[in-house]
């Protein structure tokens, strides 16, 4: 049996162990770890009476319920052709160069997880990205380097 | 109760392909049509199981509407009219069916599911030859699950229908199986993608029995069995489940509800089996260790007031609930009565106790036998299962692989002649047969118990015992008085014995929750992992649903009545091992070779 | 060019901002019937893309005998190129709020509920202090219909209104079949009214300003005002509201870059109206309806590249349960690169049109249906440049 974790038992005593408290506890896990672990799965499945494979579907069906290890701050840049006709390539290129990882992987120090994402809804002021649930838009290569320094720095 | 009478009465009046019909309200389009025999092909579609309406094979051309429906997932309303095989129609199935194809693994030709496949089969009545898009088979990572005794998952060959994720969730509450991932690599999946045996599967093999494609099938040993047949050194000896001899007739053409013993005794001597015997037994045997396993547990609570006597007492025969129980219940494994099934206690002596009276040598012996279920062929492979010093059982088939061997031998099924099982475990009576049906093992133990303890038969009409004959889809109940017994059994004497059947492992689970709740006080509990029993086993052939289960019942109930015996303590080779090897019931020797013991197993 | 400009309307951000909840707490003392007569009266259709008239949809739901109803507002705005619903829940949370407990009122509904995407986590914050505030003043007043929310985590079908649902209920966002509708089972099976964002607002400005002011905006079809994402190659990009059943080259004239060759109206699931008919194109539920998207693309783009990001999107965007989605989407996105690549001939896009058609035809909720959309408009008007 899995060892206890507080936090998941915090989780699920403040939401509750019906099924509709599924999101909210998952999301929760993110919002620590950011992404949510095969143990972590296991109790909360444990905790909710449902099998551990339904937990596991329902989490790998949303793009932001991560089940594998991510960096402290998780980079989602916006793909759609909106941003992408503003220069999404030179902000990923210049995110590339600076954290020295490609897009999907996560930098060495376990800081950083580049990803790129559909719409955010900030198309009007492309490109954009969001850094865990942080919204930055109107980026240039300039602008995001003086972010991504200044995360780096955190 | 009245409001729902009402509803069910109201009809809907509806045209399909020009012909006018009427249906009960909420009748879908698809059974609309099969009303008048018009076949709308499925896919995703099984009677057993909720509406799923994902694979649109069934879709359908509603005159005024700007969609095609599905036929499954749409209620049929007044006035419709439905053309199934319109321009429309036909253009966009086609589509359909080659899209399933350009994402699939279509080596019909290596394919365990070849000539029986439900995608295979729609795809030579379309005339899908053309290719007609892009081939994806190399864009998707697909993966293999071979690491598992009884079932494959091959995921390149699977059409994403869901029937085995609503079948574990549905019908077994077990949920090993589900649906991962989104859109393009959407997939069915175990928790985190571990293979089969590391999870809460049960072998069941429900899902397999349901998959319409070779996706999900039993690991088969077809080919092991011929070589040990072939190998003049051996000496292969079969026994068959009660629950065979009804169904196998379905794989080799017949109509459901043939009772097909005689030709399948034939059929194995044909392939070449040394000897052809029963598993009915066993069976047979099953119920008087059983039987007095559960007296000596009531004489415990009752007469001893031991506080420690695990009761209520489960069954064991059914090694699809026993793992089931292992993952979900452990506390509880203490309630399973020790006995072994009886596929196994079959194994243990056919190395042992036919070995020395046929003058064999056990190393010699080959042990078959031919189950309508897949979680037999993991019970054989457990480490717990070598009693007699060799592995029991050593290859377990199912009804679908027995029927696929008399294909390759190239007999002529329905023709044959029919022949009686062996002797020396070979022999069976009406309380064997009824093991292969859901209640049947708590009937049959009955039948034995009441006249163990009061001398008498048992107080039901030609023996049928009708209010424990478990029904589908519900937990069954029923209390049984115990009267004017023998001065023996004195503590007895007015004892309502309380028992329960399920069948099914989502009903299963209710049972024990409320058993785990204190909400009820059974003495005993017959559980059997499919739903209507053996008969409805993972490996009996496809298609099963209920109709087909309810065939089989009811061919099971006869073969019942029609045998000379039908108690298990009168059957004459049982009465003989007692004499001559075993000593009596749940003597030593019967511990060393008939009993078990179970392992506690993670749920999560 | 017409010389005069779109005119602006001031209905969902501005004009009276309800800040003490006056036009609830005033609507709350009408009767449900004249509530709905003047919904009725009012023609406002959804908001979402759908354009489900409002007050049948109300009115169906408070038919449906039941204690336990549902009133959910669609905040999960994933729809490429639409960000108004963002704007609105930042910008005038408590018109929202106001119009879905109007609706709880009608419908007999004890509880309402936001579905917000996750992208918007950051408006938590903000959104959570505003509903205390919602849940006070309603407790103050007696009502109970108290408001909460809910998070989505990155996935576009959960916009769909069943997928909704079973999100919601903790399981894949994988629509339902239909019927049931969700007037009759929505939300955990039970009677549930679901409305766009921008939807309940209106209908507050609705109880606000009678139906008669309503329907002056728009025409007989497309009543009111709509809020427009603008994005794309244009020199204003931003949120404009304006009158619903403008023509589409007045729109270009105002907000293009004068080198506008295509736009696309109702984001990736919506359609590609190309220069030549932007003429005869109304926007509104009489021509191509929009949930707000509006993108323009001058004559530097590649309408390949802008097909090929609307297909890889809606491959990863879909449940991936039905098969004409799920392999359908795949086969339209290779289809094109092997066209593109001349591995297929050209011909090869006549067969992708018709099984854009198939699965418009046979997908089992809209956004499969809606892929032929843009497939198609893209391909059939820009069909050079999906060769070379
Ligand atoms: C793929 C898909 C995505 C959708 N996304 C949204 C959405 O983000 N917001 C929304 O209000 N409606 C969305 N809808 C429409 C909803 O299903 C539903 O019709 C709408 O919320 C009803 O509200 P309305 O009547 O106010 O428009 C979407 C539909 C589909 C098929
Ligand atoms: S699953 Fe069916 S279609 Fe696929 S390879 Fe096997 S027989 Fe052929
Ligand atoms: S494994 Fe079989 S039953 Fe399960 S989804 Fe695939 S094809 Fe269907
Ligand atoms: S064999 Fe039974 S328990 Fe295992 S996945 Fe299939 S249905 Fe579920
Ligand atoms: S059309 Fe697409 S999104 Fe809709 S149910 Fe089918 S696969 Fe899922
Ligand atoms: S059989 Fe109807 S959708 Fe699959």
């Amino acid at each position: 049996m899995a060892t206890n974790n507080n936090y998941i038992t915090e989780l699920v005593d403040k939401h509750g162990r019906a099924r509709t408290s599924l999101m909210p506890i998952l999301q929760g896990v993110i919002e620590k770890n950011n992404f949510i672990s095969d143990q972590d799965m296991t109790e909360i499945a444990m905790e909710l009476d449902l099998s551990p494979a339904q937990v596991y579907g329902t989490a790998t069906f949303y793009s932001f319920l991560e089940t594998q290890p991510r960096g402290k701050y998780v980079i989602r840049v916006c793909k759609t052709i909106t941003c992408d006709m503003h220069g999404k390539r030179t902000v990923v290129q210049t995110i590339e160069d600076m954290l020295k990882i490609k897009v999907g992987e996560t930098s060495p120090n376990k800081k950083f997880t580049l990803l790129e994402t559909n719409c955010l809804g900030w198309c009007h002021e492309g490109p954009a990205m969001l850094i865990n649930e942080k919204p930055f838009s109107g980026l240039t290569p300039e602008k995001v380097h003086d972010i991504i320094s200044e995360y780096m720095h955190k | 109760m009245k409001n729902t009478k009402k509803e069910t009465e109201k009809k809907i009046n509806l045209t399909i392909d020009g012909i006018e019909v009427c249906v009960d309200e909420g009748t879908t389009i698809l059974d609309a049509a099969r009303k008048l025999n018009i076949h709308i092909p499925t896919l995703c579609y099984h009677e057993d199981l909720c509406v799923a309406g994902n694979c649109r094979v069934c879709i359908v051309e509603q005159e005024k509407a700007k969609s095609l429906p599905a036929s499954c997932a749409t209620p049929a309303s007044e006035g419709m009219v439905i053309h199934t095989n319109s321009m429309k129609v036909r253009l966009a199935r086609k589509h359909i069916v080659e899209l399933l194809l350009s994402e699939h693994h279509a080596d019909c030709t290596k394919c365990y599911k070849n000539g029986i496949c439900e995608l295979q089969g729609l795809a030579s009545q379309m005339l899908t030859g053309d290719h007609m898009f892009l081939d994806l088979v190399p864009d998707h990572n697909y993966t293999i699950d071979m690491f598992n005794t009884a079932i494959i998952k091959d995921d390149s060959r699977c059409i994403r229908c869901q029937r085995c994720v609503r079948t574990c969730e549905e019908l077994q509450g077990v949920s090993a199986l589900g649906v991962a991932y989104r859109g393009n690599h959407m997939k069915i999946s175990t928790f985190f993608e571990h293979p089969l045996f590391e999870v809460v599967c049960t072998n069941c093999g429900q899902c397999v029995n349901r998959c319409p494609t070779g996706a999900l099938i039993e690991r088969n040993y077809i080919d092991q069995v011929w070589d040990a047949i072939y190998d003049p050194t051996k000496h292969v000896v079969v026994q068959t489940a009660p629950a065979v001899r009804i169904a196998l007739g379905e794989a080799l053409g017949m109509p459901p509800g043939k009772i097909v013993t005689g030709k399948m005794v034939t059929a194995l001597k044909r392939l070449g089996f040394n000897a052809v015997l029963d598993t009915d037994f066993t069976a047979d045997l099953t119920i008087i260790e059983e039987g007095n396993e559960l007296l000596t547990r009531l004489k415990k609570a009752l007469l001893d007031k031991d506080p420690n006597v695990s009761l209520p007492m489960f069954t064991s025969c059914s090694p699809g609930w026993i793992k089931f129980i292992e993952h979900t219940f452990p506390e509880f494994l203490g309630n399973l009565s020790t006995c072994k099934s009886p596929q196994q206690m079959f194994g243990a002596l056919v190395k042992t106790y036919y070995a020395q009276k046929r003058k064999l040598d056990a190393k010699n012996i080959v042990s078959v036998s031919i189950m309508p279920c897949t979680a037999k062929k993991f019970e054989a492979n457990r480490p717990e299962m070598r009693s007699s010093g060799y592995k029991d059982v050593d290859f377990v088939l199912t009804t679908r692989e027995l029927g696929i061997m008399i294909k390759q031998a190239g007999l002529d099924f329905e023709a044959l002649p029919e022949e009686h099982f062996d002797s020396l475990m070979g022999s069976s009576t009406g309380a064997a047969v009824i093991f292969g049906t859901t209640g049947g093992v708590m009937e049959a133990a009955l039948r034995t118990v009441y006249e163990v303890v009061t001398g008498r038969e048992i107080p039901f009409e030609g023996l049928n015992i009708t209010p424990v004959r478990g029904t589908e889809g519900e937990v069954r109940e029923a209390s049984l008085k115990i009267e004017k017994v023998k001065p023996e059994w004195k503590f007895l004497e007015g004892v309502e014995v309380k028992c329960a059947v399920a069948n099914g492992l989502a009903h299963a689970k209710k049972v024990m929750q409320d058993v785990k709740d204190g909400k009820a006080n059974y003495h005993f509990i017959e559980i059997m992992a499919c739903p209507g029993g053996c008969l409805g086993g993972g490996g009996q052939p496809i298609p099963t649903n209920k109709d087909i289960r309810t065939k089989r019942k009811q061919a099971i109930y006869e073969e019942d009545l029609g045998m000379p015996i039908r108690k298990s303590h009168e059957n004459p080779e049982v009465q003989l091992i007692y004499k001559e090897f075993l000593g009596g019931p749940l003597g030593h020797k019967s511990h060393e070779l008939l009993h078990t013991h179970y392992t506690p197993r993670k749920r999560y | 060019m017409s010389d005069t400009k779109l005119k602006r309307v001031d209905l969902i951000f501005g004009e009276y901002s309800n800040v003490k909840y006056k036009v609830l707490a005033d609507t709350l003392k009408r009767t449900n019937e004249e509530i709905l007569e003047d919904l009725l009266e009012s023609g406002l259709r959804g908001r979402g893309g759908a354009g489900f008239p409002t007050a049948m949809k109300w009115k169906f739901t408070a038919q449906t005998p039941g204690e336990e109803k549902y009133v959910i507002c669609n905040a999960d705005e994933g729809e490429p190129g639409t960000f108004k619903d963002r704007e609105i829940l930042s910008r005038v949370p408590r018109k929202v709020f106001s119009g879905m407990a109007i609706c709880g009122k009608v419908i007999g509904a004890k509880q309402g509920f936001i579905y917000l995407r996750g992208e918007y986590k950051f408006l938590l914050p903000e959104l959570i202090k505003e509903l205390d505030g919602y849940n006070e003043f309603a407790k103050s007043i007696g009502l109970d219909f108290p408001i909460g929310i809910r998070l989505g985590s990155g996935a576009y079908i959960c916009g769909e209104e069943s997928a909704l649902f079973e999100s919601m209920e903790g399981k894949r966002g994988e629509p339902r079949n239909k019927p049931p509708y969700p007037t009759t089972s929505g939300y955990l099976g039970k009677p549930t009214v679901i409305n766009n964002v921008e939807t309940f607002v209106n209908v507050l400005m609705i109880m606000r300003l009678g139906s008669t002011q309503f329907k002056l905006l728009g025409t007989s079809d497309s009543r009111g005002s709509k809020v427009f994402s603008v994005s794309g190659d244009t020199p204003i990009p931003g949120i404009y509201e304006l009158e619903l059943g403008m023509p589409l080259d007045r729109f270009v004239d105002e907000f293009g870059d004068g080198d506008t060759k295509a736009v696309q109206v109702g984001g990736a699931s919506g359609f590609c109206v190309p220069r030549k008919k932007f003429k005869d194109t109304v926007i509104g539920f009489e021509g191509v309806p929009t949930g707000g998207s509006m993108m323009l693309f001058n004559s530097s783009r590649s309408m390949y590249n802008v097909l090929h990001n609307y297909l890889e999107f809606f491959e990863e965007e879909s449940c991936g349960q039905c098969t004409p989605c799920r392999v359908g989407c795949q086969q339209l996105r290779k289809g094109i690169e092997a066209v593109k690549k001349s591995e297929k001939k050209s011909l090869y896009l006549d067969q992708l049109l018709k099984l854009s058609e198939s699965m418009k035809l046979t997908a089992k909720c809209g956004l499969g249906q809606s892929v032929a959309n843009s497939f198609s408009s893209i391909v059939n008007n820009f069909k050079e440049e999906m060769i070379y």
